[in-house]
């Protein structure tokens, strides 16, 4: 299954589609990074984004965030082209947002509480009283409401990556980026944050882009999957099409196998030039 | 060889250049952004706590001993004179014009400006910064604009304690511990020292530096790379080039501050 056919008949599911990337390509300096890449959230669905590390999966929700800018193509959300927005227009689409950085990125100089309430006190005019009603049901949702007075310095990581949850979906947003939520988890917070991302996109009707290289916990929970190497989309389909896939790329990355499209080895001269082998007769 | 040395200079001009014009987009937008820091006081307020009140210690005791030093010096000098009794003179004009705000500048520098970087430099490699401009919240105005007014108003502050204590030092040692007549060192001080040219001039030049240490604390914070090596780096440019920036100032300004006086 491949990009070509998956494509067809997208046009007539055009507004129901919360993000949309049309033909963009990146580049750090010289070295592009993506190219040409097409890719569609769908509203109220959990879509992944998969890849080996350094693939340009990060860099796809940074561009979908706004926080970089496509050399060529366009990145639409929720129907505004990012491209064509100032800063101001940029940060009120920001609000329908949300992100779980890689490591909770939560403001270490601040309580739990007040990282989830960041954003209500900004962008509201809301009582105390009221922000504190909201930051616990977020925490309640996210089964951290007794850590509400903790610091981030106290929390382990599964706890850090829940408590960032809560304060990406503070202002209920419609759409919620997870840049790498399984890395460094343990089995159960594994579990734990995988049925939350799919719970929370369920109830509050979000749309959540998955960025993460963990096959198997992400494939319970997806509703889409697109798989990204070397810049381009190798493959998308929904978690049953890529489970039977027999593309090689994704054989070996649904698998986990050491060696495949994606090479076990980085590329290098032969190593017995490099051990000083090579003109050495028996 | 030549072709090799020529590249280099032009890539190196080439990146001051750069560098340059993005520290000077990065102060214009400081400006440009500083409603908040105003319009939300309490913000700038909770950073002048953190660079302004944390700096007391280093800035009292500093400035006690720095004038108790001056009392002794200047008294070992003066009386070669027979004119003991201006060392009330010579310990005030010395801070205010120019030790109080030269070494507290110095000394904000390494407290302050180094902490500024630091926080600054490693929100950035733990994507707070990131975190904060995703929550739609612009970094500049909520997080750098507050700690650079904070920068320009703790300076004077602490450039002004440091003297006080600095002349109470100075009279610890010549008064009370050497015998220098009390009234000689008060009214002679108090005749000498001029509010516009001696004081004034001071806080010019405190403010001046703390607008430049603030500055170059924060850009170098939010310009840090972000990795340990990168914010470690960063932290020790802030402080070598605040405080070369500070003593370069400091002559430009007394040059033109003080020429005309005799």
């Amino acid at each position: 299954m491949n990009l070509h056919e998956r494509t067809i008949g997208r046009d007539s599911l055009q507004n129901d589609n919360l993000v949309e990337i049309e033909d963009v390509t990146f580049g750090y300096g010289d070295r592009l990074v993506l190219k040409g890449i097409n890719l569609r959230a769908k509203k109220g669905q959990v879509i992944a984004i998969m890849g080996s590390s350094g693939c340009g999966k990060t860099t796809l929700l940074r561009l979908i965030g706004g926080q970089i800018k496509p050399g060529q193509g366009e990145v639409r959300v929720a129907g505004e082209s990012l491209g064509r927005l100032n800063q101001r227009g940029l940060y009120r689409l920001r609000r329908k947002m949300g992100m779980l950085f890689q490591f909770g990125a939560l403001f270490t100089d601040m309580s739990v509480f007040d990282n989830v309430a960041y954003q209500l006190r900004e962008h509201t005019d809301l009582p105390e009283d009221a922000i504190r009603d909201l930051v616990l049901m977020k925490l309640h949702a996210v089964g951290l409401r007794g850590a509400a007075q903790m610091m981030p310095s106290e929390l382990s990581g599964g706890m850090a990556r829940r408590v960032a949850l809560a304060r990406a979906i503070a202002l209920e947003p419609a759409l919620v980026m997870f840049d790498e939520p399984f890395a460094g988890l343990d089995p159960i917070s594994l579990g734990v944050t995988g049925n939350l991302i799919r719970r929370l996109t369920d109830t509050l009707g979000l749309t959540s882009l998955v960025v993460t290289h963990d096959v198997q916990e992400s494939l319970k929970i997806v509703d889409y999957v697109y798989f990204v190497s070397e810049g381009v989309i190798v493959a998308e389909g929904t978690a049953d099409d890529m489970r039977a896939s027999d593309l090689p790329y994704v054989h070996q990355f649904v698998h986990g196998e050491a060696d495949g499209p994606v090479p076990f080895h980085y590329p290098a001269p032969p190593y017995a030039d490099d051990l000083g082998l090579g003109g050495r007769r028996a | 060889m030549l072709k090799q040395a020529i590249e280099n200079l032009g890539n190196r001009t080439l990146e001051g250049v750069w560098r340059i014009g993005y520290a000077t987009r990065f102060f214009v937008l400081i400006l440009l952004h500083s409603g908040t820091a105003f319009r939300r006081f309490g913000l700038t307020i909770r950073e002048i706590y953190f660079s302004g009140v944390l700096s007391l210690i280093i800035i009292l005791v500093s400035g006690l001993f720095v004038g108790m030093v001056l009392g002794l010096q200047g008294y070992e000098t003066l009386q070669t004179f027979g004119s003991e009794e201006a060392l009330g003179i010579l310990v005030a004009l010395s801070l205010v014009r120019e030790l109080g705000p030269v070494v507290a500048a110095l000394l904000f520098a390494s407290r302050a400006g180094s902490a500024i970087t630091a926080e600054i430099g490693l929100m950035k490699a733990t994507e707070q910064l990131s975190a904060m401009e995703m929550m739609a919240v612009d970094p500049i105005a909520r997080v750098v604009a507050p700690r650079f007014w904070a920068g320009v108003i703790s300076m004077p502050l602490l450039a002004a304690l440091f003297s006080a204590m600095g002349i109470f030092g100075g009279y610890l040692v010549g008064v009370q511990l050497i015998g220098v007549d009390e009234g000689s060192f008060w009214s002679q001080m108090r005749s000498a020292v001029d509010f516009e040219q001696d004081i004034l001039n001071g806080v010019i030049k405190s403010v001046v530096f703390g607008i430049a240490i603030t500055a170059i604390a924060l850009y170098e914070g939010y310009d840090a790379p972000p990795t340990a090596e990168g914010v470690s780096g960063a932290t020790t440019r802030t402080v070598v080039a605040s405080s070369l920036a500070v003593l370069a100032l400091d002559f430009v300004l007394t040059a033109f501050m003080f020429r005309g006086l005799n």
